[in-house]
């Protein structure tokens, strides 16, 4: 099923003209961002310049930490009185990534959600319950009014209390979820605990975090659903940039909306089809906040054309990071967040490490901080209150519940060269 | 004046994590140094605690112990002699509670001749003048050494 066959399925010369088009106005949009003006200026580039989709490789990237200098709304393009949303992710130090929309990108956005919730076979009549954070995280405002555009009943159930979950899947005869895979295995496993069944649910969506085929297995065989990958980033309004189609090999990146690049993240150089790399994406519609060549950190491939299902690009399913960020339970971390939150508190020490595991399929972080001795005075009370507050600071900034440990100075092991402060401990990172 | 300070008790306290083999290392690193401990207890939170202790050579044990790299202060604390009969620990309560002095927390000393309870209170001196005022008997710092 086609929610637009006609953009869905665009091919050849006619796509091509498309998205130059398309790439142009993106680049006089950005122009208006003093950050890209300058950019642009030192590149010797005007838009001009841009005269077929190859020449794309003569812009400059731009990287997340780009970002931060914007804070907050430096990289908008348009007045904020156009703005009609503002949604934030993880950005690399104390302050969040600011993103935008004006009531036009918003409209694209939906368009991509009803795009691929139709590709997968929703439709009216089926009730969809998100289960995932509202609020400022793209996942659960972005699937939701796309939901609503085809017609879905949709549960705005959000995160937590997943016996609750459970039962409104089966009162309200839900058919398909959204959540992250780690939660939907939750689901299961609480599900089978109380020995009930999902008898209705046939679709299930999960992302923002990578999964593996084996993943896949799991869900399906304990659900009873057909899984599907969802691939976004907020920086690109969010969910939706691409997903699996029902021929369940790889996902299409809406082409009119999106260029994609495969870099070599060392070296910058573009990579052919089927080549494993860094994904570089240029949005070609987003008018708030245009970018250029923006650095997903993202590890993928372009894979070759020719769907059964006739829709266009596709790239395979996310493999890991070019970079150190994590995913806990869906939202982003950068170690440099951490890093960030304990230097701004005096009494935590210069020496941290982070480790993470997977316990009952749910993400735990936990931090451990040596003190610094002067604010070691003997009484026990001080040392909770400082557990308390680094653990409250944390929150704040990462958006996410950790445990905080204190350990004895001098423990944490001492870094030359290179620091490893991350331990990954879960078994499969997908 | 100088009179509450021979009261004045110095407990050494040491941050340890809940893990095994820290509360040896402590004992170990005193046996090592011979120093007596005579009395301790443990608090513990999350993941943590802290070892308090009463040496006999507070200043000797607060070296070796920063030497092997632990985190330890000081806490002034008092030493109540306790009559031995039924309402001795109420009485005292009783009297620091009156005069709004907050027990932080207690533990027990046994002595060769007396049941001692060493208490760290909020305000040390004041529960010190407040106690000896009402003749509760308490130890002098030296009675540890
Ligand atoms: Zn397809």
């Amino acid at each position: 099923m086609f929610w637009n066959r006609k953009m869905e399925t665009l091919k050849g010369d006619e796509l091509t003209r498309l998205q130059l088009k398309r790439l142009s106005w993106t680049i006089a949009q950005a122009s208006k961002v003093p950050f890209y003006r300058k950019r642009l200026n030192n590149a010797g580039i005007t838009p001009s310049d841009v005269r077929s989709i190859d020449d794309i490789g003569k812009l400059p990237f731009t990287v997340k930490g780009d970002l931060r200098e914007g804070y907050p709304f430096g990289f908008f393009s348009v007045p904020l009185n156009r703005v009609i949303r503002i949604h934030t992710t993880s950005g690399t130090t104390g302050k969040p990534t600011v993103v935008g929309y004006t009531r036009r990108d918003l409209e694209n956005w939906s368009e991509l959600i009803a795009r691929n919730m139709t590709m997968i076979g929703l439709k009216e009549g089926d009730v969809f319950q998100n289960m995932v954070n509202y609020g400022l995280f793209t996942g659960g405002l972005g699937f939701h009014y796309g939901a609503e555009k085809i017609g879905l009943t949709v549960i705005p159930s959000a995160t937590g209390n997943t016996k609750r979950q459970i039962e409104m899947i089966n009162d309200f005869g839900v058919t398909s979820i959204h959540c992250t895979p780690s939660y939907a295995l939750h689901i299961a496993e609480v599900a089978e605990e109380i020995g009930v069944e999902l008898p209705t649910l046939k679709f299930g969506i999960f992302g923002a975090e990578a999964w593996s085929e084996a993943m896949r297995r799991e869900l399906e065989r304990r659900l009873k659903l057909t899984a599907f990958d969802s691939y976004g980033l907020s920086e690109m309004y969010g969910p939706g940039v691409a997903f699996e189609c029902p021929e369940g090999d790889g996902l299409h990146i809406w082409h009119d909306m999106y260029l994609v690049e495969i870099i070599d993240p060392a070296t910058g150089e573009r990579l052919g089809e089927g080549e494993s790399g860094e994904m570089v994406i240029t949005p070609l519609v987003k008018e708030a906040m245009p970018l250029i060549r923006y650095r997903t950190g993202d590890i993928t491939k372009l894979m070759a054309d020719g769907c059964a299902c006739g829709r266009g690009q596709k790239i395979g399913r996310i493999t890991g990071r070019s970079d150190d960020m994590l995913v806990i339970r869906g939202i982003n971390v950068f170690p440099s967040q951490i890093e960030h939150v304990l230097r701004s508190l005096p009494e935590v020490g210069e020496q941290f490490m982070v480790y993470i595991d997977r316990i009952k399929y749910l993400d735990e972080m936990t931090i451990e901080v040596e003190m610094k001795k002067e604010y070691f005075h003997g009484e026990l009370e001080d040392l909770s209150k400082i557990q308390h507050r680094i653990t409250d600071a944390l929150k704040d900034v990462l958006g996410l519940r950790t445990n905080v440990r204190l350990v004895e100075p001098g423990s944490l092991p001492r870094f030359e060269g290179k620091a490893r402060r991350v331990i990954d401990r879960r078994e499969s990172k997908l | 004046m100088n009179q509450i300070e021979h009261y004045l008790i110095k407990q050494i306290s040491i941050f340890s994590e809940n893990r095994p083999g820290r509360l040896a290392a402590i004992a170990q690193a005193m046996q090592e140094e011979r120093i007596n401990i005579l009395a301790f207890s443990i608090a513990e939170a999350d993941g943590f605690g802290v070892v308090r202790a009463l040496v006999d050579h507070s200043e000797r044990a607060y070296h070796k112990l920063t030497d092997m790299g632990f985190m330890v202060s000081f806490t002034d604390v008092i030493a109540v002699r306790m009559r031995d009969e039924p309402g001795g620990l109420y009485e005292i309560a009783r009297i620091l509670g009156d005069a709004n002095i907050n027990i932080e927390y207690a533990y027990a000393y046994t002595g060769k001749d007396a049941a001692v309870l060493i208490l760290r209170v909020n305000n040390a001196r004041d529960a010190i003048a407040t106690l000896l005022k009402r003749n509760v008997t308490l130890m002098e710092s030296s009675f540890f050494k």
